[in-house]
């Protein structure tokens, strides 16, 4: 069969035709900063999903590791060694490697709240947005409430909460536990504003005849909030995604610098400023800078994209 | 005329509890009530044609969206072909394939995400009318032709078409589950007047051609003497006048027809005064007691003033004014032909 009208790989080339012909790809070109913050992103996703390959030394497997090489200072210094790029910690850990496994990590949680709080707060916003009635009360009061707590506040309760649930349990509060939290945590954090912009684009969505035309054939609800609504509320929701994306990263860094976060055996850019920030006083300045830099770096770049699509997909700006 | 109407609509109302502030609820304040539609009761039978008209906020969108099912009646009765479709569960698929909407703005009628090929297949999809996918793009094919459209047109999306085409896409979506009936909610109103000219001459023919029933929704007049064979005059909720096209443009009784007429231009009163209409629709939360047109008919009396009239047979042809003045022949006649011939 031909690639016809109603078949998907036809419609898939058909959008990235147009994407790349769009006023959002323009925009993108013409912006030197935006192109470097996108190019800069896509580095940290790169290095992070090929951290196995790319790292030249694997600073979590102790056999590879050597105390004689603790402590050594970034290559250009006296008594840096090139091996070691950015120098290398107390336990001879290279810090170039544990920054990409530590990006690999900030980004997975980052990502992983993200995706966590859109699901929750988009299905909260668009069945009460549809709704009405007492459930989108409850769940618009629910979501205030929320936003009187600040959202660190929020995560730090969430993360201490179920730590306390789990201490005595059987389950093992290792690093992939800790990981999992983190996610419930942030996630949770963030999923008010999302409920919020959905609803409200919602309640202009629902009134629009094309969502009373699908009722008058009877179109069940769920099936128009899902292939109706929700596609006509996804540009806000893009929006806030990835400036939250920003947020989540520097939340997580956060909780891991209060040492709630992901424990130092398998750490974070947040785990690896906290530990390296105790060397800081004692001359080995570097084991702290470097993971700050690129947590900087990092959430720069995002903030740089998220701020461009907001006003790129904003009408008002064009 | 034995055969049963296609579709009945007895004694329809809808009321819309207005919100009241919290406070004020537990105060005791009583919810506003507005009465949108307020007892209204016609019947159309298979091809013709029924026009509601009136001036904007009497009600005549809300009461094709009550037939459509989008608001539930607070009271009364919708029968399409004799089957009760008041009550939502009665609504079946094989009912609700048989009456389809067209709606006033084209530009909120048509998901704005969807190609025109998906928003006219919706409806065959939802009802299984067509088989498989080749089918399915066979009927869309087939559809966008029949309004004047090409087959291509269908891989666009909305905003690539000029509001008469996007009327027309519209209209292919209603014909889509091969209706019988087809509520049409201003479907003009929105466009240029050599648009709508168009779009109604294409409806005119998809009537003839299809056997539809159309219930048209409008405020133009002219466009209603077009297209209609019978025609209700709707004020406030409710229908002040209902006769036959012709009869009521050559002959219209209830003052606020003959108010309506008078507005339409018309090259045979060039020079002539013309009277102005004096007032505004009242507001439908607080109506006027009695008949809801006292304030602004010249004719009135104590009896308007207190007594509402109901709907009744007035002259033999089939229409039905609700006027007291009507009722007790102190009327002058209806002015003579004036803007009949449209």
């Amino acid at each position: 069969m031909t690639a016809g009208p109603l078949s998907g790989g036809g419609r898939v080339m058909g959008a990235l035709y147009r994407g790349a012909d769009s006023d959002l790809a323009y925009s993108f070109r013409r912006n030197p900063v935006v192109v470097t913050a996108a190019i800069v992103t896509l580095l940290y996703f790169f290095g992070a999903a090929f951290a196995d390959w790319i790292a030249p030394h694997t600073p979590f497997d102790p056999s590879t590791l050597s105390l004689g090489d603790a402590e050594k200072p970034p290559a250009w210094i006296e008594g840096g060694e090139w091996r070691y790029l950015l120098g290398t910690d107390n336990q001879g850990r290279d810090i170039f490697s544990t920054i990409l496994y530590g990006s690999r990590l900030s980004l997975i949680v980052g990502f992983s709240a993200v995706i966590f709080s859109v699901v929750l707060g988009v299905g909260l916003g668009v069945t009460s947005g549809y709704f009405g009635g007492w459930y989108e009360s409850t769940v618009m009061r629910a979501a205030d409430v929320q936003l009187t707590l600040p959202s660190i506040l929020v995560a730090l309760m969430v993360d201490g909460v179920a730590r306390a649930i789990f201490a005595g349990t059987d389950i093992k509060t290792d690093a992939t536990f800790a990981i999992y939290v983190l996610i419930f945590a942030i996630g949770i954090s963030a999923w008010p504003q999302y409920a919020r912009v959905v609803r409200s684009a919602t309640l202009v969505e629902k009134s629009k005849d094309y969502v009373a035309a699908a009722r008058v054939i009877g179109i069940p609800s769920w099936r128009i909030m899902l292939r109706h609504v929700l596609p006509n509320t996804m540009g806000p929701v893009l929006v806030i995604g990835t400036i939250d994306l920003a947020l989540a990263i520097i939340t997580e860094a956060t909780l891991s610098f209060l040492g709630v976060g992901i424990p130092p055996t398998q750490p974070s850019l947040g785990t690896l400023i906290r530990v390296g920030q105790e060397f800081l006083f004692s001359g080995q300045w570097w084991i702290t800078l470097f993971p700050a830099l690129a947590l900087v770096l990092l959430v720069l770049a995002v903030n740089l994209l998220g701020d461009w699509l907001r006003d790129a997909l904003n009408p008002k700006l064009r | 005329m034995a055969e049963m109407p296609l579709l009945q609509v007895e004694n329809l109302a809808v009321h819309f509890c207005l919100p009241v502030p919290v406070a004020e609820r537990a105060m005791g304040r009583k919810p506003k009530v507005l009465k949108a539609v307020d007892g209204v009761s016609f019947a159309i039978g298979k091809g013709v044609t029924l026009s509601v008209v009136g001036e904007s906020g009497c009600g005549k969108s809300t009461v094709a969206r009550l037939i459509a099912g989008l608001y539930r009646p607070t009271r009364g009765r919708v029968a399409i072909d004799g089957h009760d479709v008041t009550a939502a569960k009665d609504r079946t698929r094989a009912i609700r394939r048989r009456l389809t909407m067209i709606f006033q703005d084209p530009q909120a009628s048509l998901n704005p995400r969807w190609r025109v090929r998906d928003i006219i297949a919706e409806p065959i999809k939802a009802f299984g009318i067509a088989g498989d996918a080749r089918e399915t793009g066979r009927q869309v094919d087939g559809l966008l032709e029949q309004v004047g459209l090409a087959g291509a047109d269908g891989e666009k999306f909305p905003h690539e078409f000029s509001g008469g085409q996007r009327q027309r896409i519209s209209i292919a979506r209603a014909l889509a589950s091969k209706p019988d009936l087809i509520l049409c909610d201003e479907p003009t109103s929105a466009l240029d007047v050599s648009v709508q000219a168009q779009i109604l001459n294409l409806m005119r023919d998809l009537q003839d051609e299809l056997g539809l029933t159309y219930l048209f929704i409008s405020h133009d007049l002219a466009v209603v003497n077009h297209m209609s064979d019978r025609i209700a005059v709707m004020y406030l909720g409710r229908f002040v006048e209902v006769a036959d096209a012709a009869a009521l443009f050559a002959a219209p009784q209830h003052p606020y027809t003959r108010l309506l007429l008078e507005t339409i231009p018309d090259l045979g009163m060039t020079g002539r005064d013309r009277e102005a209409v004096a007032g505004e629709v009242p507001s439908p939360i607080d109506p006027p007691s009695g008949c809801a047109f006292h304030p602004r008919c010249p004719y009135a009396d104590k009896r308007c003033r207190t007594e509402r009239p109901e709907l009744r047979e007035a002259h033999s042809g089939g229409v039905a004014v609700a006027c007291h003045a009507v009722e007790e022949e102190r009327l002058p006649p209806a002015p003579a032909g004036g803007a009949a011939d449209g």
